[in-house]
């Protein structure tokens, strides 16, 4: 949400339910113009299949079940994956942030991780976990650690040091220094990294998928390529795009939730 | 003129002419006692490392006297409050109350109002209660606080959408509501408009008058001082080169002859010191 979209305008008066449908135009619109150029024959069919035959595939697939299993199973290795490296990450921030001692003890190696580019780990990853389960995790939660490690540290070294020194004047104990002050001041970089964080999730978990699984999405859509099924392979990308959306809407969600004191996310 | 100002800015605080004489009478007609500290400073000097910016501060504050500090910027007034209020450490000298204090009864005001901005209005008063804010009476006692400084009906805002007069409101509801005896400001008004200065600068009085605290001000606007303070101090050069007595009764009236001419004089001394006064 961009703030200049967030004030409010002179004049204008809102409706509420055309305000809505607002997004969705330009993706419908572009549905609708792929459907006729493929039924005209603009596009071939081997090329890109018309939306509606990936809509028939899609019901295929989910008539046979293995589409609700492949999602699934993605969505578990998204789910666990982000669970372990976000909050191994947000543990790691929250203790640099806080402890000068364990800042210097940790906070340079981590540093030095970040460069590697966690994709680049991958053959290392197959050699050490094979095509397992543990392989897809990993890495999924070592691309979520940063986003997350990163932004909960900086949120925490960026709270305003007088909000603290006024908590201290009050007689704040530490842990409602912590729980009063600190946390919430650090909440809207928390996010920052949460949204990052979610979609390296989904752009590694792509990756691994495509590379070393025998299920999930990624794989559904490598199978489908070696029978020249493209109706599938576009409908596992579009599928990606949805799980991508809701998780970011999701966490968007959540933010107006908690950041209702923010001039930002106020109502107008 | 005041009302004048009330119809210029509807949100500020409505003047009252006779509070100070209605305050004055309920005070000394009741007991005449002051709820304040009296306050001792005795060869108080503090250094940053090698820069010693206090060099020997000697003062009695009695109870319940408002006292102004003035002097030029970076001259160690904020260093001096913060030391009083226990926010520094001191490198020499001594600074006794008359009393024992609990940590609620010296309260600091600073130009910032650092209200949290994650918390509604009426809880951010709740965390002036310090220790006391989990008794059972908290919330009325905040309440009450708000009440006083006419900020009621704002209790269930967040701080975002007040004024910056409205929000130093809700700073000094918080440093209040604990009812303390010794009340420290460094420069509360400085960052706030001409007409909501004046009538945050009857607010201040009103409360001072109500609850008989002991009230230091820094500040750098000196008819402020002349117009508020019982007492005002000029430092210089780590230390209090001019002890000035306002003997004007209150109410004061803002612009009369006598604030002028003892601003005229207060100023004066403070720019004595200064080589180039020719553009001054
Ligand atoms: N925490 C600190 N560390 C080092 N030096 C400091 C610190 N706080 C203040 N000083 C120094 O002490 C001197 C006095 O500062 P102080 O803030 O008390 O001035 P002031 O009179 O309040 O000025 P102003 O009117 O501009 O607010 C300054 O030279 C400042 O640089
Ligand atoms: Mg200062």
């Amino acid at each position: 949400m961009s703030l200049i979209d967030s004030l409010p305008r002179v004049g204008a008066p809102k409706l509420p339910r055309v305000d809505g449908l607002i997004p969705w135009i330009v993706p419908l619109t572009i549905i609708l113009i792929w459907q006729v150029a493929c039924v005209t024959g603009f596009v071939s069919a081997r090329v890109l299949p018309a939306p509606s035959d990936v809509a028939l595939a899609g019901w295929k697939l989910l008539l046979s079940g293995e589409l609700a299993r492949n999602i699934w199973v993605s969505f578990w290795r998204a789910s666990v994956g982000f669970l372990i490296g976000g909050s191994i990450g947000f543990s790691f921030g929250l203790a640099n942030g806080l402890s000068q001692t364990s800042s210097k003890l940790t906070d340079t190696t981590l540093q030095m991780v970040r460069n590697i580019p966690h994709l680049a780990l991958i053959p290392l990853v197959i050699l050490w976990f094979g095509i397992d389960e543990s392989a897809k995790l990993f890495l999924v939660a070592l691309g979520v650690f940063f986003p997350i490690y990163l932004n909960t540290l900086h949120g925490i070294r960026t709270v305003d040091p007088q909000l603290i020194e006024m908590g201290r004047i009050y007689g704040m104990s530490d842990g409602e220094l912590f729980r009063r002050v600190i946390f919430p001041g650090a909440l809207p970089s928390i996010f920052v990294g949460l949204r990052f964080a979610l979609g390296i999730m989904w752009l590694t978990l792509i990756v691994a998928e495509t590379i070393a699984a025998s299920s999930g999405l990624g794989y559904m859509a490598m199978q489908a390529r070696e029978f020249m099924l493209i109706d599938v392979v576009v409908l596992s990308i579009l599928i990606y795009a949805l799980l991508g959306k809701l998780a970011d809407s999701a966490s968007r969600a959540l933010e107006r939730l908690t950041l209702s004191w923010h001039p930002a996310f106020q109502k107008h | 003129m005041q009302e004048a100002l009330r119809l210029i800015s509807p949100g500020a605080e409505p003047v009252r002419a006779d509070f100070v004489e209605q305050a004055r009478r309920l005070r000394h007609g009741s007991d005449g006692a002051s709820r304040g500290l009296a306050l001792t400073i005795r060869g108080l000097r503090k250094s940053f490392g090698d820069n010693e910016v206090l060099r020997g501060i000697d003062l009695h504050i009695p109870a319940g006297q408002f006292v102004a500090i003035v002097g030029r910027s970076g001259c160690g007034k904020s260093t001096l409050l913060r030391l009083i209020a226990g926010l520094e450490t001191i490198t020499a000298g001594t600074i006794g109350f008359s009393e024992e204090t609990r940590p609620e009864d010296v309260r600091v005001m600073f130009q910032e109002p650092r209200l949290l901005p994650w918390a509604r209005v009426l809880s951010n008063v709740e965390v002036g209660l310090g220790h006391e804010r989990h008794l059972p009476d908290a919330q009325a006692r905040a309440e009450s606080a708000l009440v006083e400084v006419g900020l009621d009906e704002k209790r269930g805002q967040w701080p975002a959408v007040l004024s910056g007069g409205q929000k130093q409101r809700v700073a000094l509801a918080r440093a209040l509501v604990s009812q303390p005896r010794v009340l420290a400001f460094d420069e509360p008004l400085g960052a706030l408009d001409a007409l909501t200065r004046i009538s945050m600068q009857r607010l201040l009085e009103r409360v001072w008058h109500d609850q008989g605290f002991t009230a230091i001000l820094v500040t750098h606007d000196v008819s402020e001082a002349v117009a508020l303070a019982d007492r005002v101090l000029v430092i210089e050069e780590g230390g209090i080169a001019h002890d000035i007595e306002v003997d004007i009764p209150r109410p004061r009236r803002r612009g009369s002859a006598q604030l002028a001419a003892l601003e005229g004089s207060i100023l004066k001394n403070l720019l004595q010191g200064t080589e180039d006064t020719s553009d001054l």
